[in-house]
């Protein structure tokens, strides 16, 4: 079973918006002792989705929480948005696929940086996306 | 020595920050008529794949203005997280201080210019 120890929320406006997410982050990763590539690879998968919110949403919602199952700990970090949703969201996650710009490496590459992805999405209606890293994971 | 620009990145850059610093670059080289970049990412703690992107176009939009670019001092969680991402840096020279990158710039530009023995930081 799931437990949050502790949570907080950062509201994404704009582009800078993503160095105190990182910042926050980054804080709570240090706080839970995630050693440094772990930080690296969760602040990076942040720093995508939230590239990603910012490209099709315009604005959004992360929620930042400390968890635990059983003896582990970890971050889990839930990036929600009102925005357009993803039509196909196999295809999202094919790496190389994107409708933007970009190298398309977003979602499939952020997945493999943390330990649990999930995302649902509803067109028209928004997207919502949850990773979890655990401390040694 | 054709004057060698030393770029170090001392903040987290988010994208709008990122993609001046390729315009400035970009304009730097062709000002100065440097032919090699350096650019220190060692206080850098994250590159993500924007971050790498443009990495990567300052690689390419400084070759066709005749001046190669290094990107020295990658932390190994940096390192580590790029390659996992999915993103290898291919076109990318990287070292691994300013020092060895200096070196590599020098073998890079060869020998048709005229190479003395300066601190790492000048640049002229």
């Amino acid at each position: 079973m799931l437990i949050t120890l502790s949570k907080d929320s950062i509201a994404i406006t704009r582009e800078q918006d993503v160095v105190p997410l990182r910042n926050r982050v980054k804080e709570v990763a240090v706080k839970i002792g995630m050693g440094l590539v772990n930080q690296t690879k969760l602040i990076t998968a942040a720093s995508e989705l939230v590239r990603n919110m910012l490209r099709y949403a315009g604005t959004g919602n992360v929620l930042i929480e400390v968890v635990s199952r059983g003896r582990d700990t970890g971050v889990r970090l839930t990036f929600s948005d009102k925005g357009p949703g993803i039509a196909d969201i196999n295809l999202a996650m094919q790496d190389g696929y994107s409708t933007g710009k970009s190298l398309g490496l977003g979602l499939p590459g952020t997945k493999r940086l943390v330990n649990e992805f999930s995302i649902q999405s509803v067109v028209g209606q928004g997207t919502t996306v949850t990773i979890l890293k655990w401390k040694n994971g | 020595m054709g004057p060698f620009l030393l770029v170090t990145i001392q903040v987290d850059l988010y994208d709008r920050l990122a993609l001046n610093l390729e315009t400035d670059l970009v304009n730097m080289v062709h000002k100065t008529g440097a032919r090699g970049v350096l650019i220190d990412i060692s206080a850098v703690s994250i590159v993500d794949s924007f971050m790498g992107r443009i990495l990567g176009n300052i690689a390419s939009m400084t070759r066709v203005l005749d001046a190669e670019t290094v990107v020295v001092g990658m932390q190994p969680a940096v390192a580590i997280t790029l390659i996992e991402l999915g993103l290898s840096l291919s076109g990318v020279y990287t070292a691994l201080d300013v020092e060895r990158g200096m070196a590599l710039l020098q073998t890079k530009i060869g020998s048709d210019d005229e190479l003395i023995d300066d601190d790492a930081d000048h640049t002229e």
